[in-house]
């Protein structure tokens, strides 16, 4: 049961992001219209203190739990990909108000519209499987 | 206990984010949640569909268990820490969705014109969410992460790849907020 400080930690940041509203459609749809700074706030607020986190482990200050250095796995590059992937994702997102973990978090507040939106996440995933080689990066 | 159940502000949720970032990582591994959607799909059997779900989904399984805390973080949040869920919204906005047509705008995290019974059991309401989850599904694997593993992990650590990402998220949240809502509804 290595795992269960994933669990924990997963009930942690489920209840942060619920009591902070980061997964009210409200706040997205806000968000979306420039109409308020809450989630700029929470979303800039958590880039920058991560980036402190990012330099302690960069230079390594901080070390994981088995004493071997931090190192964030690159993310893939395409300029296509991440682009025209990012604003089709951001299209569900402003739509339905929920971003990847939320989905999860929110089956807790309103169970059979976030299974809709799991269900269609897990077939967006599936879709993007049978096709990926033949997409542009 | 009275804080615990008020509405946390703004300023309390970037290093509560930024904590969970750590211990994360501090756990060995890289923040994130929408590879989970690739990996359930790999448990659900597409691994006989295709090679790219040809994956030992074992190797998730920490990333499975951060889900299942979700999940339980979630009904614990809406059970017992919200009793109020009114959100102290901009009186524009509550005015601008009120003339789209919506009810009891931010007296509720979720508005009842998407999540409510009579709008998923539409079978526009039904297309609005299922719809939805596939563009958030493909997008984030097309893309490589969401709001997790490129808006905080991947800016944070200043990764080229995730601005352009973010970049996207926002021309897609911009284009549904400010044109594809208001002709839904």
């Amino acid at each position: 049961m290595k795992n269960i400080k994933f669990l924990i930690l997963g009930i942690f940041f489920a209840i942060v992001l619920s009591k902070v509203q980061a997964i009210s459609w409200y706040r997205f749809y806000e968000m979306f219209k420039f109409q308020s700074f809450h989630m700029f706030g929470i979303i800039g607020g958590a880039v920058v203190i991560s980036a402190i986190f990012m330099q302690l482990f960069k230079y390594g200050k901080i070390k994981d739990i088995h004493g071997n250095k931090i190192v964030p796995k690159p993310k893939k590059k395409g300029f296509i990909s991440t682009i025209f992937g990012g604003t089709l994702f951001g299209l569900g997102w402003g739509i339905s108000g929920a971003c990847a973990a939320p989905v999860f978090v929110i089956l807790g507040f309103e169970l059979i519209p976030a299974l809709i939106l799991l269900t269609g996440a897990l077939l967006g995933a599936f879709f993007y499987g049978l096709i990926s080689k033949k997409l542009p990066n | 206990m009275d804080f615990i159940l008020q509405p946390w502000p703004w300023f309390i949720g970037g290093p509560l984010i930024a904590i969970s970032l750590l211990l994360y990582f501090y756990f060995g591994k890289n923040f994130g949640a929408s590879t989970n959607f690739e990996t359930m799909c790999t448990i659900l059997g597409a691994d006989k569909f295709s090679d790219y779900f040809k994956k030992d989904w074992k190797d998730q399984a920490f990333a499975l268990m951060f889900v299942v805390g979700l999940i339980i973080g979630g009904f614990i949040a809406a059970y017992y820490l919200i009793p109020n869920q009114t959100i102290d919204l901009n009186p524009q906005t509550v005015q601008e969705l009120t003339d789209l047509g919506f009810s009891n705008v931010g007296n509720q995290y979720f508005p009842d014109e998407i999540f409510g019974q009579n709008a998923y059991t539409s079978m526009k309401g039904f297309l609005i969410l299922i719809v939805s989850g596939i563009l958030i599904g493909f997008g984030t694997r097309y893309a490589g992460g969401c709001t997790s593993g490129h808006a905080i992990t991947g800016l944070s650590s200043l990764q080229l790849p995730s601005l352009l990402a973010v970049i996207g998220f926002f021309i897609g949240g911009i284009i549904a907020t400010w044109f594809i809502i208001p002709i839904l509804f």
